[in-house]
């Protein structure tokens, strides 16, 4: 073993090179080699939440895709947003003892700290692609500036997502070129599909107080650092397939504070039903 | 014309005497390559017949795989943890990507998907039947994987071996792939077996529903099975229903005593005569029924399939429609 | 990525066309075939091979090539096709047994 211990005296998986997996963080947390401050653990709440929200919605498409291998692929990529809302989630608990499934399910709407458009409706396959393609380049430039940050973990977690959300943003690309170019009825199935989606882009890089604290201690980034990127990024794409960047107005957003739109309320009931019959249950 | 007529039926009997030639050979090759226990690959000459029985049966297997994904698919979003979200998201995408291979092998003797999902669609075509029972509790996911997959696992490694080299190849990668399946809805039951006693009744609920379907996945008794005969002749099928059903009880007997439940069958016995596991009377009648498209859920598995192919079908063509046209750009520039 | 333009797109308007795929398991080892599917094109080919066939870490290359462009050996000359190699012994090591024992031959 050569790895090089980061920030951290003894040996230890949280490193960036490592494919870190939540049982790895659990193990950290509970032996106390890594435990978040308040501020971080707020912080990895949030990230938690958005994977974990959009996992939820991209399961759906599981046995109802449009082509059986677009079922896997989509199933991929809810199975890499999911992975990182777990770790994430376990090492935002590790500042409350309390587990990724304590916080996945115990708690209630108004906890929760993912921005408003994870937890926009699939809709069509325009709709979820054009929901892909936003969150897609925005996580890719979070993650890539994250795998910098002074905390480990986070660093580490970002590390292995960051490629995997490379992948994402290749796989949503490629769908918005083809259905911006592929038929009439497509080009505006994904023109409706931006245009219903880009009014939630703005509170992903809104900076609040936390942001700012975590962005000078090094251990996070400010939301809105990512923006330029982000916009020069997704315009060529959209450049390319010949659409404009929808200019309506911005949803007033919230979610990182606890305020979220009609629909999350849905999804977490659902989610949550099972578990929630049985507290204390073990699975 | 008319001094051409007898030329054509010159050259008419020529080339069916050629073809009789043809299929004289192609049956002694058929027969020689079975004797041999090798393999029949997609080129091949191949009686009629034995293409039509693995065509119906690797399409209905692939159409089980798909449909089979639907209720376990219903839980994701009620998993009761975030891992056993993960598993059974992944376990569930397999299915997706069981059934691709098993199509693709289905497309070699000369199919299309399309035409295979249309028959699936409009109810021309068979899958297992189980998959119409209702999964009802978070128990089911347990069932399904332990008994279900169980049964399903020993049908198909013997299948490895099947005389169609397509066929048993992707039933390799299958079998590899879904060695986790089974044990993780063992290990379902196995913690809610030892949880509360409410969750140990949920476990005990859904094997006494999946118990039985779950036997009648091997098909019909063998004296019912008309077709097995010449499928075991062919090297399609290695072992008789009967018999695999028989080792299927005799490993479930062992398992469910470390899972501390009971299967829903007082009769079972071994028998030390012929050395084989008995069990009691299954309702066959049921299972027809079922197979026959008046089951719990025949309808709704079927409808779910249809809007997922026609809600995607504007997507598909949008795909097919830009690659026309970058096909068409590279010409141009070329040119 | 070298994302050679696929087939034609196929006459159905709907239907995608078939690809066979090929994976190297490992850096050093050869592509070998691992299945077919289903794809509008090169660059969608590769991507559901990606994730129809190494989700289980199976591969470190893929290629994907148009089913239709595959040049097959016409099963039914089989006998003529693959004669001359048999009874051509010399070929192998084996067929040498005097020099059997003999060290570093």
């Amino acid at each position: 073993m050569n790895a090089v211990p980061m920030g951290n005296e003894s040996a230890t998986r949280i490193t960036p090179g490592n494919a870190l997996r939540p049982e790895d963080i659990a193990l950290e947390v509970r032996t106390g080699l890594a435990k978040p401050t308040e501020d971080v653990a707020e912080y990895a709440l949030r990230l938690g939440d958005d994977g974990l929200i959009l996992a939820q919605r991209l399961g759906h498409w599981i046995s109802r895709g449009p082509e059986l291998e677009e079922d896997v692929a989509l199933g991929n990529i809810a199975l890499d947003q999911l992975g990182h809302a777990r770790s994430f989630l376990t090492y935002a608990g590790g500042a409350w003892d309390k587990t990724e499934d304590d916080l996945a399910y115990f708690r209630r709407e108004h906890e929760f700290r993912s921005a408003a458009i994870f937890e926009q409706p699939n809709g069509d396959f325009a709709a979820t692609i054009a929901r892909q393609f936003i969150v897609s380049y925005y996580q890719f430039e979070l993650y890539r500036r994250l795998t910098e940050s002074s905390d480990a973990t986070l660093a580490a977690i970002a590390a292995k997502a960051v490629k995997e959300v490379d992948y994402h943003r290749d796989h949503s690309a490629q769908w918005v070129l083809r259905l911006a170019g592929g038929t009439e009825e497509s080009r505006t199935r994904m023109i409706q599909g931006l245009k219903q989606m880009w009014p939630y882009v703005a509170e992903l890089f809104q900076d609040d107080e936390l942001t700012t604290r975590l962005a000078e201690t090094g251990a996070a980034v400010e939301p809105s650092s990512l923006k330029a990127d982000f916009d020069r990024l997704t315009g060529e794409i959209l450049a390319e397939a010949e659409l404009e960047v929808p200019d309506g107005p911005a949803a007033p957003g919230g979610g990182r504070h606890g305020r979220h739109s009609e629909n999350l309320g849905y999804l977490l009931a659902e989610m949550q039903v099972l578990a929630r019959e049985h507290p204390g249950a073990s699975w | 014309m008319e001094a051409n007529a007898p030329h054509n039926a010159d050259r008419q009997a020529a080339d069916s005497q050629a073809k009789d030639r043809q299929d004289a050979d192609g049956q002694a090759n058929f027969d020689r390559v079975i004797a041999e226990d090798s393999r029949i690959e997609p080129k091949d000459w191949m009686p009629d017949a034995y293409r039509k029985t693995l065509l119906r049966q690797i399409s209905q297997h692939a159409h089980s795989e798909i449909i089979g994904m639907q209720p376990e698919a219903n839980w994701i979003s009620r998993a009761p943890s975030l891992k056993r979200k993960a598993i059974l998201m992944a376990k569930v995408q397999d299915e997706a990507g069981h059934g691709l291979y098993l199509y693709s092998a289905a497309e070699t003797l000369g199919q299309t998907r399309d035409k295979m999902m249309a028959d699936l669609i409009a109810g021309k075509a068979r899958y297992s039947s189980i998959f119409n029972y209702p999964a009802l509790t978070w128990a089911d996911m347990g069932a399904i994987g332990w008994l279900v997959d169980g049964a399903a696992i020993c049908n198909q490694v013997p299948l490895c071996r099947a005389s169609y080299g397509p066929y048993g190849r992707a039933m390799v990668r299958v079998c590899k792939e879904e060695s986790f399946h089974q044990r993780q809805g063992f290990e379902i039951l196995l913690e809610l077996a030892h949880g509360t006693p409410e969750q140990k009744h949920l476990a005990q609920d859904a094997v006494n529903r999946w118990y039985a379907p779950a036997l009648m996945m091997f098909g019909p008794p063998d004296d019912d099975s008309p077709n097995s005969r010449q499928s075991m002749a062919w090297n399609i099928k290695r072992f008789s229903n009967d018999e695999l059903r028989s080792r299927f009880v005799g490993m479930m007997v062992e398992q469910v005593r470390v899972l501390g439940l009971t299967l829903p069958d007082s009769e079972i016995r071994f028998n030390e005569d012929t050395k084989k596991w008995e069990h009691g009377p299954l309702d066959w009648n049921e299972f027809h029924e079922v197979l026959a498209g008046r089951g719990p859920c025949n309808a709704q598995r079927l409808e779910r399939r249809r809007e997922a192919h026609d809600d995607g079908a504007w997507v598909r063509e949008a795909a097919a429609a830009y690659a026309a046209k970058q096909s068409l750009k590279t010409k141009e520039y070329a040119a | 990525m070298n994302e050679s333009k696929g087939p034609e797109a196929t006459t159905d308007r709907n239907a995608w066309g078939l690809w066979e795929v090929f994976v190297r398991s490992s850096r050093g080892l050869s592509h070998v075939h691992a299945g077919s599917l289903h794809a509008p094109d090169a660059a969608m080919a590769l991507r559901n091979a990606r994730d129809l066939y190494t989700r289980r870490n199976e591969g470190v290359s893929i290629w994907v090539v148009p089913a239709d462009a595959i040049a097959a050996s016409d099963p039914d000359s089989k006998g003529s096709f693959f004669e001359s190699p048999q009874g051509k012994d010399y070929r192998h090591a084996t067929y040498y047994t005097k020099s059997e024992g003999v060290k570093h031959l």
